[in-house]
């Protein structure tokens, strides 16, 4: 307090002092008693929700993960959009233009749920666009055939699923429930990439060699989504004791393969590693080593796509830059300003 | 396969030339709004603009289906056999090119589906379905063209130059078409108002060039469609006509 100090130079440091020890001390407390109340509700498996306290870190990381997620979204619309202009059919067509739309309308839920944590989607972009934040690597492999967009829909989001269920229960609320409706829509990206590769496999042979192809292709991709074997994986276990995680990424990987695999028979394609098989005494399937070379080289911006893919993006958010300042512009005439976004 | 048969008696309650004009028109637009996927200025146009496709898509798979096949129609006619109006074929262009091409289409659209529900033509049924889906077009392109026109200086700039540049496209969506029983008259002084009426209010001159051309006047509706059209078909037939008889 400047009343205490003022005419008291001799004694200010002592006082001073003793009196923002005091302050920390105080302050010390009270953050032990909110980091009480916070970990009492982790572990009752409650909600945080964004006007609770919580520690800087764990906000941190959810911000990275939900940043990293959204972005995820809005970069995976380019893959499947890339094929919208050449769908075979009217139907097709339909079915991967609301797909690629409701990627659309998940970068908005999760963009949403970061803005609760104080991070507005401007500056998340932002930091996309400089390349300070990361999106799946998945989707840096390049779509080359119309049958990779089916196998998108099967392995992509099959495995995206299989990721984001344990996230509707993710401890912070508005993630976890963005989750819950992303993860609807993506159940259905998956049964339609499935039945558009059925219908490949069951049709005319160069359609079947096409979905051949694409898997061979998404196989390995597919399983590096999951992130680094636990012992490599920095992130994973704060995540998990936050309940933000709830799996560890082999778990996840293991759980996924599990199911793809099976489903591969059906589709009467054939997985790309010799390697796979039934385990009855692990009651799993056993696979081959992932080249873990590749992932670590595609992550750091040696993909087939990477330049290509934020290039896309940075131009269209500069080609938008007028029409997001004109949206700003005509709302601070019309509305007295405070709504510069444009409606949906 | 060509042109479907326009004598036949089986499909003799709904006039082909007409079913097609309108399905086409939806076809083709929303390929072009299709194009914008991952490219929008907002999120939320990225939404929006889909949003509008899929309605335009939905519609051109009714009406096609009410005279053939969608697919072999919409991936197996030439250029010369499509009946769209030359304005929702051009090109994207900038964010108010696309906008000034919503305007004046979705405006006509939605002038013309509003009559044809009224009635009890063959259409009656499809067009009361999509006057809804239609109003919220045009009620998406009268927003964006206030806030363009009466945005910034370079946000009114472009959407005058769009507004102007697409003005020439405008006479061929009242050429008569065999089939459909509106009053096109009336229809385009309704159309003439409702525009000049948001033009005005964004702060916009209603263009004053001619709305036909030597080649504009009514051709689209001929099969005579301007160059952009051809390479937009190529790219939408090619992987469809690469297998043929392959289902998808
Ligand atoms: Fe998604
Ligand atoms: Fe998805």
């Amino acid at each position: 307090m400047t009343a205490v100090t003022a005419g008291t130079a001799g004694s200010a440091g002592t006082a001073g002092g003793a009196g923002t020890i005091g302050a920390a001390d105080a302050a010390a407390v009270e953050a032990a008693a909110h980091e009480a109340v916070f970990d009492a509700a982790v572990a009752a498996d409650e909600r945080i929700e964004p006007r609770d306290w919580m520690p800087e870190a764990y906000r941190a990381s959810l911000v990275r993960q939900i940043a990293q997620h959204a972005h995820s979204e809005i970069i995976g619309m380019q893959p499947e959009a890339n094929w919208i202009t050449r769908a075979p059919s009217l139907r097709r067509k339909a079915i991967l233009m609301a797909k690629v739309q409701d990627e659309a309308g998940h970068g908005l839920y999760l963009y949403s749920a970061a803005e609760t944590l104080g991070t507005s989607r401007d500056e998340l972009l932002d930091k996309l666009h400089s390349g300070r934040q990361k999106y799946s690597s998945i989707f840096n492999y390049p779509t080359l055939t119309w049958a990779d967009v089916g196998a998108i829909g099967w392995l992509v989001d099959g495995a995206a699923i299989t990721n984001q269920v344990p996230l509707c229960r993710c401890s912070y609320g508005p993630y976890a429930r963005a989750m819950v409706r992303v993860c609807k829509e993506e159940s259905f990206h998956q049964r339609q990439g499935y039945e558009a590769l059925l219908a490949l496999s069951n049709g005319t042979e160069a359609q079947h060699a096409m979905a051949q192809d694409a898997v061979n292709r998404w196989w390995w991709p597919s399983l590096m989504m999951f992130g680094p074997p636990d012992d490599e994986s920095t992130h994973t276990a704060q995540a998990m004791a936050w309940k933000i995680k709830r799996h560890s990424n082999d778990e996840l990987r293991q759980r996924f393969v599990d199911i793809a695999a099976p489903q591969a028979d059906a589709l009467g394609l054939t997985l790309p590693d010799p390697d796979l098989r039934w385990n009855e005494e692990r009651g799993h399937y056993d696979f081959g080593p992932i080249d873990w070379t590749e992932f670590w080289d595609v992550l750091k911006g040696n993909g087939p796509c990477n330049d290509q893919r934020l290039s896309k993006r940075r131009q269209a958010h500069e080609d938008g830059a007028w029409v997001r300042e004109a949206a700003a512009a005509h709302a601070e005439k019309h509305t007295g300003g405070n709504n510069g976004k444009a409606q949906a | 396969m060509s042109t479907p048969d326009t004598s036949g008696s089986a499909t003799a309650a709904v006039p082909v030339g007409a079913a097609l004009a309108l399905a086409d028109d939806a076809l083709v637009l929303s390929h072009r709004l299709g194009e914008w996927a991952g490219s929008a200025p907002v999120l939320e146009e990225e939404v929006a603009l889909a949003n509008i496709a899929l309605d335009l898509l939905g519609q051109a798979r009714v009406l096609l289906s009410l005279v053939g096949d969608e697919d072999e129609l919409a991936y197996l006619r030439e250029e010369r056999s499509f009946r769209n109006v030359q304005l929702v074929e051009q090109p994207n262009g900038d964010f108010a090119h696309t906008i000034a091409r919503q305007l004046y289409f979705s405006t006509y659209q939605h002038l013309l589906y509003a009559r044809l529900a009224s009635g009890d033509g063959p259409f009656a049924g499809l067009a009361a379905k999509a006057v809804k889906e239609v109003a919220y077009h045009r009620d998406h392109a009268e927003h964006w063209t206030l806030r363009l026109g009466d945005g910034t200086p370079e946000s009114h700039e472009r959407m005058s130059r769009a507004c102007e540049a697409l003005w020439r496209y405008t006479g061929e969506l009242f050429q008569p078409v065999e089939g459909l029983d509106v009053d096109h008259a009336a229809l385009e002084s309704a159309w003439l108002e409702s525009v000049a009426d948001v033009l005005g209010r964004a702060t916009l001159a209603v263009p004053s060039g001619p709305r036909t051309g030597a080649w504009s006047a009514g051709a689209g509706r001929q099969g005579l469609h301007t160059e952009p059209f051809g390479r937009m078909l190529a790219e939408m037939q090619h992987l469809h006509r690469s297998h043929p008889g392959a289902s998808w």
